[in-house]
């Protein structure tokens, strides 16, 4: 697996996956890392809610939903697909 | 206990305790406080231990954001507080264990004996991972439990272990003090703290924090403590919580093992694709919104029925039995009548939270959220309003109540000024009554019938009014903090019949004993208010018809319904209507709808009861009596019905709109902690009623 540049987390694409590299919203990351989206960590794009936003995300074993503009702080570098 | 949203805690609570529960308040707080009980005869021992568990709001965290984790955080973070702990047991959802233990972590830094109980095992069997439990109990260094709360499996090993003489944590989870050395200690100078931990999370949440509002000498040093520096308290935290999922992080490597890397697409996963479908999604949402109200409306309706007729049996029974008097006349006409209207919302309430219960504990509900959050949100609203907008349908009362899981302060209170606009249950008799007074019934439109199409406009005119003035609120109203839909979308489960039934009893009895308080004692002044009058009137009007040349014209049933109505008008409640009656006649109100209206304040439904007393039609609940002599009053003035097409829809509108509920301003007030709320609410409903009445009555007229 081979990693790409950084982008947004709300830039990923239905099943794609990412890692968390880091926050750009310093009082959106505690919420963030409380529930478990720290550094390092795998999160997959499941589903986008019907009108577009919220998003939900696969973290750590669950399913989170948060809202494209709390994703969007999160900057992850995206995982190669698997093959 | 303490534990995750969904982890099951309520489960294992209900598993230990059964019906053996109170619910109280947390000192301070609206928040409800259900505590337990429980009989633990030890292996060994001769004598029972008694053991009262407290069960605490679901927090992901020791960070106090929304008023249910504040309630966590101070029982936990204050050795004062009189519920804090012998034992904390933390439950845990060992399906999703990195997230759980993140508040073990926290938990074990605040130096409390514990007790990790490890739930949902077999959902980790299921997907084929095992936890390696008595290596995690190590790593730890507290007692870890697997239980299913849903089987019991484990309940009894957990009791014993209650008996058990449990060690504080001896070691520190992360080494907080590395993180602001300086500060903890001068905070442990000033106050005594348990722990290092401790001491952060009052630097971290000092404003947050009342436990030691009653010494407000350590209060003020510790607020000039933290002035006196620039703390970042983000950083603070976002440093602690990547040093804890850090240790987390080692601990999971080493106890769980993944059976496999690729996992199937599961069972809640297809199930999502379903029902958060662009379209299916919404369709099932619409179509389980109307399987309630059908329930809610009509199946209630018959238990709601049996009520009221126990109801006036039961004062028949007592005006028959009691000596006449003052005593008497307060009993039925004021207490009774009150108790019925309380208790006659019950199969309401409890057929509602049936449905909610349900949806909530199989994980439905936040889904709902999730695909209605885009939609709410550009009304001020968030995801998490929707329930209690659809319980408003029902009773505003419980639906208020329920705002407390959300975390912004502008969007609970957006949440909690519009609600009341959703019609509830108790404007449906009044809205029955006047659109079979002003609309035919046999008029139809093609399947429709007319009166059925009106009924469900209103329902959509509260609807609308609602978002309106959410929206319209959100213009106006400053955000205390960012709003945000950070929420865990659980597995679907199959729901806990328990869980559900001890919902619903409990939804039901804090209706009864909140709300019904204010019902009866709202319906006692307003007996007192309608029945007296300023001296001798009263006599005079009995004498009045005492005198033959009055009687003989009509018959006993007919005088006696004249003498009530008379003296009604007579009365304070009939004053207060008539010295109303010029403020609201540019709506087409006379003095007699003003009684009503005064009258209504216990639950709008007097309405109805007040109209047949006013126009004399004997019983009250006879509608048809009522319907009838409304009809026939002819306006002097014009010499056509008074019930007017545009009196009834002028009436239909003030009572769709306007604040006319006493219980529900006091349950604001107390979710509030302010009176600045309900008087608003009371009178940005009251214009909007007026104003919209004023304008139907106009165009109609």
């Amino acid at each position: 697996m081979k990693s790409l540049p950084l982008m947004n987390l709300s830039q990923l694409k239905i099943g794609e996956s990412a890692v968390i590299n880091s926050f750009t919203d310093k009082h959106m990351a505690l919420k963030l890392l409380e529930m478990g989206c720290t550094p390092g960590e795998v999160v997959k794009l499941d589903r986008i809610a019907p009108m577009g936003d919220p998003i939900a995300i696969t973290v750590s074993g669950y399913l989170l939903s948060l809202r494209k503009a709390e994703a969007s702080t999160i900057l992850v570098s995206l995982l190669a697909a698997k093959i | 206990m303490v534990g995750n949203p969904n982890s099951g805690k309520s489960t294992l609570f209900n598993a230990l305790t059964g019906l053996n529960q109170k619910t109280g308040n947390f000192p301070g707080v609206t928040v409800d406080k259900k505590s337990g009980f429980l009989k633990i005869a030890g292996e060994g021992l001769d004598h029972t231990v008694n053991v009262e568990f407290v069960d605490l709001p679901g927090t992901y965290s020791l960070y106090p954001k929304s008023l249910d984790e504040r309630v966590a955080f101070e029982v936990l973070c204050n050795p004062g507080n009189e519920d804090y702990p012998d034992v904390t047991i933390i439950v845990a959802d060992a399906s999703n264990l990195k997230r759980n233990l993140f508040l073990v972590s926290q938990i074990i830094d605040l130096k409390t004996p514990v007790i990790l109980t490890l739930n949902m095992m077999d959902l980790v069997e299921k997907e084929g991972d095992i936890i390696d439990t008595v290596r995690l109990s190590e790593k730890l260094g507290v007692k870890t439990i697997a239980v299913s709360a849903r089987s019991k499996g484990g309940v009894e090993a957990l009791k014993q272990a209650l008996l058990q003489p449990l060690p504080v944590p001896q070691y520190d989870f992360v080494d907080i003090k590395k993180l602001a050395p300086e500060l903890i200690d001068d905070i442990a100078g000033i106050i005594k703290v348990n722990s290092d931990f401790a001491a952060f999370q009052i630097i971290n949440n000092f404003s947050e924090i009342h436990y030691f509002d009653k010494e407000p000498g350590k209060k003020e040093k510790i607020a000039a403590l933290l002035n006196a520096e620039t703390i970042d308290t983000n950083k603070l935290q976002s440093q602690e919580t990547v040093e804890r999922y850090k240790v987390i992080n080692r601990i999971a490597e080493e106890c769980i093992t993944h059976k496999s890397e690729v996992k199937t697409e599961s069972f809640s996963h297809k199930l999502d694709s379903i029902l958060t479908h662009h379209i299916w999604g919404y369709a099932i949402f619409l179509g389980i919104l109307f399987l309630i109200f059908q329930t809610i409306f009509f199946l209630a309706a018959y238990p709601m029925k049996w009520i009221e007729m126990l109801f006036v049996s039961f004062s028949t029974l007592a005006s028959h039995t009691l000596p006449h008097g003052e005593l008497a006349n307060l009993f039925v006409n004021g207490i009774l009548a009150g108790l019925s209207g309380v208790v006659v919302f019950v199969p309401q309430i409890a057929l509602l939270f049936t449905f909610i219960a349900i949806l909530e504990d199989t994980g439905y509900m936040a889904r709902v959220s999730f695909i209605m959050d885009k939609l709410m949100r550009r009304f001020g609203l968030n995801g998490r309003s929707v329930i209690p907008l659809m319980s408003g349908v029902a009773c505003a009362i419980p639906a208020i109540m329920s705002t407390r899981t959300m975390s912004s302060w502008k969007e609970r209170i957006i949440t909690i000024m519009v609600t009341p606009l959703m019609s509830c249950s108790a404007r449906l008799p009044v809205y029955t009554l006047l659109i079979s007074l002003v609309v035919p019934a046999d008029k139809t439109l093609g399947f429709f019938n007319y009166q059925g199409l009106i009924l469900m406009c209103l329902y959509l005119i509260g609807f609308i009014a609602a978002m309106t003035a959410a929206f319209v609120m959100q213009q106006i109203l400053k955000a205390r903090e960012k709003s945000y839909f950070i929420m865990e979308l659980p597995v679907y489960r199959s729901p806990q019949w328990r869980t559900v039934w001890l919902t619903i009893f409990d939804k039901v009895k804090s209706f009864l004993f909140d709300a019904g308080k204010i019902i009866l004692a709202i319906s006692v002044i307003l007996w007192f208010l309608s029945s007296h009058a300023p001296s001798g009137t009263m006599e005079k009007i009995e004498k009045k018809y005492e005198d033959p040349a009055v009687t003989s014209k009509y018959s006993e049933g007919e005088r006696n319904a004249k003498i009530s109505s008379e003296k009604l008008e007579a009365s304070y409640a009939g004053i207060l209507g008539k010295s109303i009656e010029p403020v609201i006649a540019p709506l087409g109100f006379d003095w007699k709808i003003g009684i009503a209206l005064v009258t209504s304040f216990a639950a709008r439904e007097v309405f109805v009861g007040t109209m047949a007393t006013i126009y004399s039609a004997g019983s009250s609940d006879n509608t048809q009596t009522i319907r009838e002599k409304m009809h026939a009053e002819i306006n002097p003035e014009t010499g056509q019905p008074k019930f007017s097409i545009a009196v009834g829809f002028s009436l239909l509108i003030f009572y769709a709109f306007a604040m006319q509920c006493m219980s529900t301003m006091a349950v604001v007030y107390r979710e509030t902690k302010h009176w600045k709320w309900p008087v608003i609410q009371f009178l940005f409903m009251g214009t909007l009623a007026y104003i919209s009445s004023f304008i139907v009555y106009h165009l109609l007229k």
